[in-house]
């Protein structure tokens, strides 16, 4: 087992993964004190310094001696994850009642801040992992919870989330896999693309637009209720049996979410794609041919999938922005080393000014980001009505910044950063996607422009 | 109810840079990161894996200085300790003084086995566990790779790491057992145990309360770093080596 492997314990056995050139002062990689206690002028309890103590300990000791193999062989680490769910890490949001951990949005920004140090790749795949049993808990039906939630607590069953489209990216109210109406529930056909964890995961949360009449709660609740019964004499999901496609409407209010299982019939996957970056995750396509997905299985209400899936997402921008925020740390503990040994012109390149300019400005550009990762977690812990503006601003700003700051680490290593011995280029390939995903910070510019205009500009800025 | 009690120590990140203080009076720690002793680590770890096999009932972690040595009972408790006892003091604690303390708190608590770490990766002592043992009159097994527990016959087995090999020892309970690198591998804290560990009692104790003098008996003059290592120099001939054994380096 790979953590039998792993030696805990004493400095003489533990190893960061050094490069042969840097010497025997590697170990003091990992700087004075864990990153940011007060960042943003917040403190932390002592259970959240517990919290992120743990979490970065985890990711330096279980993750990042294993990350460079991770990604150059495209394995996906299910093992080490399901140690990591064993500390409470894969349920983050699900209540302890059903083996979750019961912590809110600054709690897990801090956990992922530090798992993101020591990989990245993996630590965003437990963002989207948590995201989607968060959903299942928050408007999953009280069955529906009892039969997943453990298993993605502890990481028996990996999930993921499915938005995007080939067709639907940034528009991606305008999707178009179909959930047409049957007996029992509905029948799901489309193709859901840039899938982190497809044909890895076990649960799909899958928004999918409802074709027919839409129902009201009760009579969806009923034939759930059926279904679970067995008796076969079900009502039919949805209107009669003329197609009445148009009810279903174009935009955002039919659409619904949907927890699909990986063995369905009509489920499959695409190749796994070939990837620049968060090459630790399998990332593909998911197909649904006619898929029957049971009443029970709807998460919230119908035409409510939309808004699930945004509400998703502000926690999802935040952990990706946090998880920006603790690769980028490492960028820059790992070219402060680096500055600090590497002699040219007779010393060391740390001692030049423009150096020291760029390193100053690397730790500027980080903790303002982590500073309002930070802050935008507390948002949406007091359900503010600010979370969603500050949670597009943080992702926004941090997976830019933090994306400079591994980039710039790079360029401070010189030729050396170009190589895949030194890990920088690795950090740079994986958080070069955070910008993209979860929204693109083109798509945060239209939410924050959007919502500063619906909150009153004058009181927010 | 059988306890073991586990004494902890905050010591300096095994990770961290080590600077001394400009006046070479001892090591610099502001902000520095500080964390439980790795030994102790695996000390608490042996007590709780006791506790698991129900070899004893309670485990109680102990740690002795001012008011940050709370943290690492925190974490001692997040690992799963039951209770913790904070000696509170702000006096430079020396092994002797320690060694006292502890056995003051073993009288008190009756404890079947104190659990140390070997040594302190900051003092480099290696002394309190004997002292310990010796104060009570308690057998003592030191730099244990292996440690089993028979309750009923109230004796230890205790595999030793020793110059020679391993040694394996016989005692009987109560005893005093230090931890050495081998013998287990420190559990993480766990998310919810560090939520529960909020709720976990640490009383508080001075040395006076327990009838200890910890006044310092040792005077540190002088702490300096290393000599810079420099280059090696390739020799001609054993000649030459001796003369600089003899000559330079000084040691025949």
């Amino acid at each position: 087992m790979l953590l039998q492997q792993v030696a805990r314990g004493c400095c003489q056995l533990k190893q960061l993964a050094a490069p042969a050139s840097l010497g025997s002062t590697w170990r003091h990689l990992t700087a004075h004190t864990y990153p940011g206690e007060l960042s943003g002028g917040i403190h932390l309890t002592e259970e959240q310094l517990g919290m992120q103590a743990l979490a970065h300990d985890f990711a330096r000791e279980q993750m990042l001696p294993h990350a460079a193999q991770w990604d150059e062989q495209k394995i996906f680490p299910v093992e080490v994850m399901r140690e990591a769910a064993k500390l409470g890490f894969a349920g983050l949001y699900v209540p302890e009642e059903y083996g979750g951990s019961g912590l809110g949005r600054l709690d897990g920004s801090l956990i992922f801040e530090g798992l993101s140090y020591g990989d990245i790749s993996t630590a965003a795949y437990l963002t989207i992992h948590n995201m989607v049993a968060y959903v299942v808990n928050k408007f999953g039906s009280q069955a529906l919870k009892e039969q997943h939630l453990p298993q993605l607590a502890s990481l028996d069953k990996l999930a993921s989330y499915c938005l995007t489209e080939p067709g639907s990216g940034s528009d991606a109210a305008s999707l178009a896999t179909a959930a047409v109406p049957v007996e029992g529930g509905w029948l799901l056909s489309g193709s859901k693309a840039f899938i982190s964890g497809a044909g890895a995961s076990d649960v799909y949360l899958v928004m999918a637009r409802c074709q027919g009449q839409m129902l009201s709660q009760q009579e969806v609740d009923a034939a759930a209720a059926e279904g679970a019964s067995g008796s076969g004499a079900g009502s039919t999901v949805g209107g009669g049996s003329s197609s009445t496609n148009g009810a279903g409407g174009s935009g955002s209010g039919a659409i619904t979410a949907f927890l699909v299982e990986k063995e369905w019939p009509g489920v499959s996957f695409g190749a796994s794609e070939r990837k620049m970056g968060w090459r630790s995750q399998p990332t593909g396509t998911v197909n649904l041919d006619k898929v029957f997905v049971p009443a029970a299985n709807m998460l919230g209400q119908q035409g409510s999938g939309f808004r699930i899936a945004m509400h998703a997402l502000d926690g999802g921008r935040i952990n990706i922005a946090a998880c920006s925020v603790g690769g980028a740390a490492y960028c820059l503990d790992y070219a402060w080393q680096y500055t600090s040994e590497r002699q040219q012109f007779g010393q060391p390149i740390g001692s030049f000014q423009a150096t020291q300019f760029k390193l100053a400005d690397m730790a500027t550009g980080l903790e303002a980001s982590r500073a309002m990762v930070r802050g935008a977690a507390v948002a949406l812990d007091e359900q503010s009505p600010r979370a969603t503006l500050a949670a597009a601003m943080a992702k926004r700003f941090a997976t830019d910044t933090c994306y400079n700051v591994a980039n710039d680490a790079l360029q401070l290593l010189g030729g050396y950063g170009y190589l895949m011995d030194h890990p920088v280029e690795r950090y740079c390939r994986d958080l070069r996607v955070h910008s993209i995903l979860e929204g693109t910070n083109e798509i945060m510019r239209l939410i924050i422009h959007r919502q500063l205009q619906r909150l009153d500009y004058h009181h927010l800025v | 109810m059988s306890k073991v009690l586990v004494a902890v120590k905050r010591v300096i990140d095994y990770n961290a840079r080590v600077r001394i203080k400009p006046d070479k009076s001892g090591v610099d720690l502001t902000n520095v990161k500080m964390s439980m002793n790795p030994f102790c680590e695996i000390a608490v770890e042996e007590a709780l894996r006791l506790r698991e096999s129900k070899a004893v009932d309670e485990v109680v972690a102990v740690s002795l200085g001012p008011q940050q040595v709370q943290e690492t009972l925190r974490t001692a408790l997040a690992m799963g300790a039951d209770r913790a006892i904070h000696v509170s003091t702000e006096q430079q604690l020396e092994p002797l003084a320690v060694a006292k303390l502890l056995a003051a708190l073993a009288r008190r608590e009756q404890p079947l086995l104190c659990l140390l770490g070997k040594q302190a990766i900051d003092g480099d002592n290696n002394q309190t566990g004997q002292m310990l043992a010796g104060l009570l009159s308690w057998p003592q097994a030191t730099f244990a790779s292996k440690v089993e527990l028979d309750k009923a016959a109230g004796s230890a087995k205790v595999t030793r790491e020793v110059d020679g090999g391993l040694e394996t020892l016989s005692c009987q309970l109560p005893a005093v057992i230090t931890t050495d690198l081998r013998l287990n591998e420190p559990r993480y804290a766990t998310l919810p145990n560090i939520m529960k560990a909020k709720k976990k009692s640490i009383a508080k104790l001075t040395p006076q309360e327990l009838g200890v003098d910890v006044t310092q008996q040792l005077v540190t003059l002088q702490v300096e770093e290393p000599a810079q290592r420099k280059g090696g120099v390739v020799l001609g001939s054993v000649a030459q080596l001796v003369e600089k054994l003899h000559k330079e380096a000084k040691v025949i």
